[in-house]
């Protein structure tokens, strides 16, 4: 246990890595995956802005990157992380490859979420001669806001889980601590606290996703 | 809403104009046949009045009204609104139109994100008007449909009357000179559609806004409407007064829908039940708005010696003029029938022999 103490201040740097990647890949990836899910919704065959071409494009990148497993789209995505911030490993690295994954989930959720408003409520907003990107934020978006909210919890729990995976790259946060002071070393107290502080990231953020969707929800 | 919200530059006459307009729906699935909602409609609602369309689900009705403020576009033929061939704008230039066009439906279609208040300031913040004048407005259009006190509920609290009346306001908001009622009662039980077809007749009387009322309820065009449209499979298959069109149906659609509402003629089951009881001939005769006319038929029955007696009808009441028929089974001297029939039928009453 003492061996942990002294490693006090790398555990708190985890932390405080954890926090960074977490934060900045949901903000990030929560925009972006809005914007391709509003895209989805409103460019559907017989939606706001109906357009085939879009739709199509859009749908199939979306399958596409989808179902490739986070250390593998990690690895695929080099070349970009190459171009943009000049490394492929560290903080930096592992938050754009997290910030890409989370916006391609967030845009089904986004998606799948407006699909379930009442189309009656998106005519009201027509017939009150709203525009179709209006409708979106003002009543698409609002109109969905609890399950959005509940969307976006389960994104932000997954991306604590990718982020600890991203420690196996150098990432930093606690994936990469539990790893290089916990389990290289056999030291297993470091590896058990850095689950426990894993655990209560996640119960605290679900928490607090509850607790916002129910406000939203008015339940 | 004040009187100066009310319509002042625009012509007397038409406010709405179809032209021959047909809308086809492309078949959904890759072989269906496209389906035709209307078929060569020509109509004309006049600025001021109450216009009733009435039809059978699937006979066109709301494609008809969804073209009115361009949330559908025809296939062929034009639309007028006002001044402007909705046919002709882009979709931008319909939006611009639609500001000037109130929308309610059947199930509300209220925001459930928004208060009462939020949902009857929407239209207003689409048009830009801005924090005071837009809180006032909204103050006053709550107030207008008796739900001031409830303008920070949210809408799943209220019932459904009271969730078409912020339908209603929120549709008024922007002070529109047409309102689309998209069969705006189906949903609500009978007490309420009658507090709702007021409200939808104060809206009309008070603030001068021309009424489009779309329904298969007939009661619905009797208790308010001006005039009415009967559309038959995407065809108009009359229009006229309203009560024209009950009084006097001209076509066989017509008279299809004013028999069920009314229920004047009897049914073939109450028929074969009156004539089991019955055993001389039956007639039903349309009751005409006519002073005397009941004597003139006593007297005709009475001058050939043919018995009268009356064994089915209704009269009710229609615009404030009497309206319905009545059912006689007829017994005399060989003949006599015949001859007095001939009489009525000189006469010009409208009557029909129950076939044996």
């Amino acid at each position: 246990m003492h061996e942990f103490v002294t490693n006090l201040s790398v555990y708190r740097e985890a932390i405080r890595q954890t926090f960074y990647i977490v934060i900045v890949s949901v903000v990030a990836g929560g925009v972006l995956g809005l914007f391709l899910g509003l895209v989805l919704y409103a460019t559907r065959p017989g939606n706001l802005l109906a357009g085939r071409a879009v739709f199509l494009t859009v749908n199939v990148l979306v399958n596409v990157v989808r179902p490739v497993p986070f250390v593998i789209f990690l690895t695929a995505i080099q070349p970009l992380m190459l171009h943009t911030i000049g490394t492929t490993i560290g903080t930096n690295a592992v938050t754009l490859a997290l910030s890409l994954s989370a916006a391609f989930a967030i845009s089904r959720i986004v998606e799948q979420n407006l699909l379930t408003v009442d189309p009656g409520v998106v005519e009201a907003a027509r017939a009150a001669g709203a525009r179709p990107v209006g409708i979106l934020l003002t009543v698409l978006v609002p109109e969905a806001l609890g399950p959005l909210i509940l969307g976006y919890t389960f994104v932000f729990v997954a991306v604590v889980d990718m982020s600890a995976q991203a420690g196996l790259f150098g990432g930093g946060g606690l994936g990469d601590f539990a790893i290089t002071y916990g389990s290289q070393r056999y030291n297993w107290p470091v590896v058990y606290i850095t689950v426990a502080t894993i655990i209560v990231i996640v119960q605290a953020g679900q928490f607090l996703g509850n607790w916002l969707a129910r406000r939203a929800l008015r339940r | 809403m004040p009187a100066d919200s009310q319509p002042t530059s625009a012509p007397e006459g038409a406010h709405v104009r179809f032209e021959h307009v047909g809308k086809t729906f492309p078949g959904k699935g890759r072989r269906a046949a496209p389906h035709v909602a209307l078929d060569d409609v020509t109509l004309e609602i006049r600025r001021g009045e109450v216009f009733g369309v009435i039809g059978h689900s699937g006979a066109g009705k709301s494609t008809l009204v969804r073209l009115v403020n361009g949330l559908e576009t025809p296939t062929t033929g034009r639309v007028h609104v006002g001044p402007h061939e909705l046919t002709a704008l882009s979709e931008s230039g319909r939006r611009e139109v639609r500001r000037d066009i109130g929308m309610i439906f059947q199930q509300f279609n209220l925001f459930r994100s928004r208060t009462v208040a939020g949902n009857v300031a929407y239209p207003l913040k689409v048009a830009g008007v801005r924090r005071p004048e837009r809180d006032r407005r909204v103050a006053r259009l709550l107030d207008f449909v008796g739900l001031l006190d409830r303008a920070h509920d949210h809408p799943e609290r209220l019932s459904g009357g009271q969730k078409q009346r912020v339908g209603i306001a929120r549709a008024l908001a922007t002070e529109p000179s047409l309102l689309l009622a998209d069969e705006a009662t189906s949903a609500l039980d009978p007490e309420t559609t009658g507090e709702v077809l007021a409200l939808l007749r104060q809206v009309n009387r008070d603030l001068g806004v021309t009424v489009v009322i779309i329904t298969h309820e007939l009661d619905v065009i009797r208790s308010v409407a001006d005039r009415v449209a009967v559309l038959d499979s995407g065809r108009v298959a009359e229009t006229g007064s309203v009560y024209e069109v009950f009084a006097r149906p001209q076509t066989p659609a017509a008279a299809r829908f004013v028999a069920t509402a009314l229920r004047d003629r009897p049914t073939a089951q109450t028929l074969a039940r009156l004539r089991a009881r019955h055993p001389g001939r039956l007639i039903t005769v349309r009751v005409r708005d006519q002073a005397g006319f009941q004597t003139k038929l006593a007297r005709t029955f009475l001058d050939h010696q043919v018995a009268a007696d009356i064994v089915f009808g209704g009269i009710s009441e229609l615009q404030e003029r009497p309206v319905g028929s009545l059912t006689f089974e007829l017994t005399g001297p060989d003949g006599s029938v015949d001859a007095a029939l001939e009489a009525l039928w000189a006469d010009g009453v409208d009557l029909v022999e129950e076939e044996a």
